[in-house]
């Protein structure tokens, strides 16, 4: 059975600086996968690959066994089943909560005012945004429009949910409500790949984590063995460092 | 994990906290105010009353006067200048209304991305080359006296048409690049997120980007528009009978410039009314800004 996303000897270079070396891995149906790694080790570039907002080197990309970096895809209709939220939630601020999230659907999949309202409503709802509708981003607080921008990447149905370190910009009281959410997809069966920062969550709430370093997967485990028993010196290493932090 | 003191407000050795010395500056300033006040009352008197008074002790007041400023003659020619000025006020009209939207378009063509849009984007870069690089009035008397010499079946073949054609061409092609700058201006994360929801390049420009540059433009814009107000008087190049040309008729005829003064009180009665408004309505756009910026 092939995996839902199939990342395979993926490479990428701004300019002079390779950010993909040759990684690969795979996230199946249901799975939730966690990046970690040190900065620059390729985690947003990857991410921002599979949604296709950056084109790879070289290497290949697929979706349902489907190559999506092939030249003739529509990228449009790869973006509409691949969600993604980033680390600076990018609302758009001259919009409300409801109309941020009904943006894509109405314009981009011709679904009408009335029945994306509806759903908008729905999730903002129980993602606890329900008094949050008319606000516009920048009165409402960072945890917030983290939550609104997760709701404006689901409206669509998304068959995977890409999350850049959704959680770190925000202030370290509203972690907990953003984390909340992923974990509430969790269990619902999203099929989510996501870079974080959050050592506990990623033990908590992912079925395998990967350790990125200079652009290339050095370690693919689940979590209690990564966490627990790490093969790799740099992984210790890198662990270590976060423990030390405090961060975990 | 020690946290950082989370009362920064008590200040140590003893130094005055924050409210009382905001308070002690506040009366400082009031005082300092009357006494501005005084200051400045004194220092406007003496400015424009000397300068009032040098004006007219020079040696050839009277004869400037009677020249300028003679209430028979602001009687006579305002019936004359007040017609042709309903002209400008219609080409202002005209023109404020054409402009921001050709401005746009050339500025969307500039924006647009990929090598497929290359053509689209070289001919904006051209457009605005060519028509910010001409000088007004030289665009004015090319097209205002060339296309009707050109006589071509089916183009209107009116001077005042075609110098207001040139105001717009010249116009638009500043205004369309500070639509570039707000576009510019709108970080590039705010594009990645309109692409991640599956909206089409087009689709990201109309709905996510150009709302936020418009915005951004809007003080810059109002500015054009005041500076457009004036320089719809050029069109009297081409003979055209606005205001300046009703004007300067009077003055060939009577060897009184009072007319000028006229036209110009004119034009004055349109733009400060308009600079005041815009002065009134950047700085609440300001204002509006840092209060929500939280």
């Amino acid at each position: 059975m092939t995996a839902k996303l199939e990342i395979r000897d993926v490479h990428k270079s701004y300019g002079d600086k390779v950010v993909l070396d040759g990684m690969s891995f795979d996230v199946d149906e249901h799975e939730v996968v966690c990046l970690i790694g040190p900065s620059g080790s390729g985690k947003s570039t990857l991410l921002r690959c599979i949604d296709l907002l950056d084109p790879l080197d070289a290497g290949s990309i697929r979706l349902d066994g489907i190559d999506i970096t092939a030249r003739n895809t529509d990228a449009n209709a790869v973006r509409r089943r691949v969600g993604i939220v980033f680390q600076s939630y990018n609302l758009f601020p001259h919009l409300s909560v409801l109309d941020n999230c009904t943006l894509g659907p109405r314009r981009a999949l011709g679904v009408d005012r009335k029945s994306a309202d509806a759903k908008a409503r729905e999730l903002l709802e129980r993602f606890g945004l329900g008094d949050k509708v008319e606000e516009y981003p920048n009165r409402i607080s960072g945890g917030q429009n983290q939550r609104a921008a997760i709701v404006r990447a689901l409206m669509a149905d998304p068959e995977i949910l890409l999350l850049d370190e959704v959680t770190s910009a925000l202030d370290p009281e509203l972690v907990g409500e953003v984390l909340g959410v992923i974990r509430e997809l969790a269990g619902r069966g999203m099929t989510m790949l996501l870079a974080t920062h959050e050592m506990g969550f990623a033990r908590d709430v992912a079925d395998r984590v990967c350790f990125l370093h200079e652009g290339r997967v050095l370690e693919d485990a689940p979590p209690s063995q990564l966490f627990g028993s790490p093969q790799h010196e740099r992984t210790a290493q890198f662990l270590r460092r976060v423990r030390d932090a405090g961060r975990i | 994990m020690s946290a950082p003191d989370p009362q920064p407000s008590g200040l140590p050795g003893g130094l005055p906290r924050r409210r009382s010395f905001f308070q002690s500056t506040a009366d400082m300033l009031r005082q300092e105010g009357a006494r501005a006040g005084i200051i400045a009352v004194v220092s406007t008197v003496v400015f424009f009353g000397g300068g009032f008074l040098l004006v007219v002790n020079s040696p050839n007041w009277p004869r400037v006067r009677d020249q300028f400023f003679n209430p028979e003659d602001f009687r006579e020619s305002w019936p004359d200048v007040l017609d042709g000025f309903w002209l400008n006020i219609e080409l202002f009209v005209y023109s404020m209304l054409t402009i921001p939207v050709v401005a746009l378009i050339v500025a969307v063509m500039r924006s647009l991305r990929g090598p497929a849009f290359f053509p689209i984007r070289l001919l904006a870069v051209i457009y605005t080359d060519i028509f910010r690089g001409i000088p007004l009035i030289l665009l004015i008397l090319l097209l205002g006296f060339g296309v009707p010499a050109l006589d071509i079946d089916g183009l209107p073949n009116s001077s005042t048409f075609w110098g207001m054609v040139a105001l717009v061409l010249s116009y638009s092609a500043y205004t369309a690049e500070i639509y570039r700058s707000g576009i510019d201006a709108v970080p590039e994360s705010q594009r990645s997120s309109a692409r991640a929801l599956g909206l089409t390049q087009w689709q990201s420009l109309r709905f996510a980007i150009l709302p936020q540059a418009i915005r951004n433009v809007v003080p810059a814009l109002m500015n054009t528009v005041v500076s457009l107000q004036k320089d719809v008087a050029l069109i009297a190049v081409l003979g055209v009978r606005d205001a300046v040309r009703e004007a300067q008729i009077y003055t060939t005829r009577t060897f009184n410039y009072t007319s000028y003064v006229v036209a110009a009180v004119l034009f004055l009665a349109l733009s400060i009314p308009l600079t005041r408004f815009v002065d009134w309505y950047v700085a609440r756009d300001r204002a509006q800004r840092s209060q929500t910026l939280v």
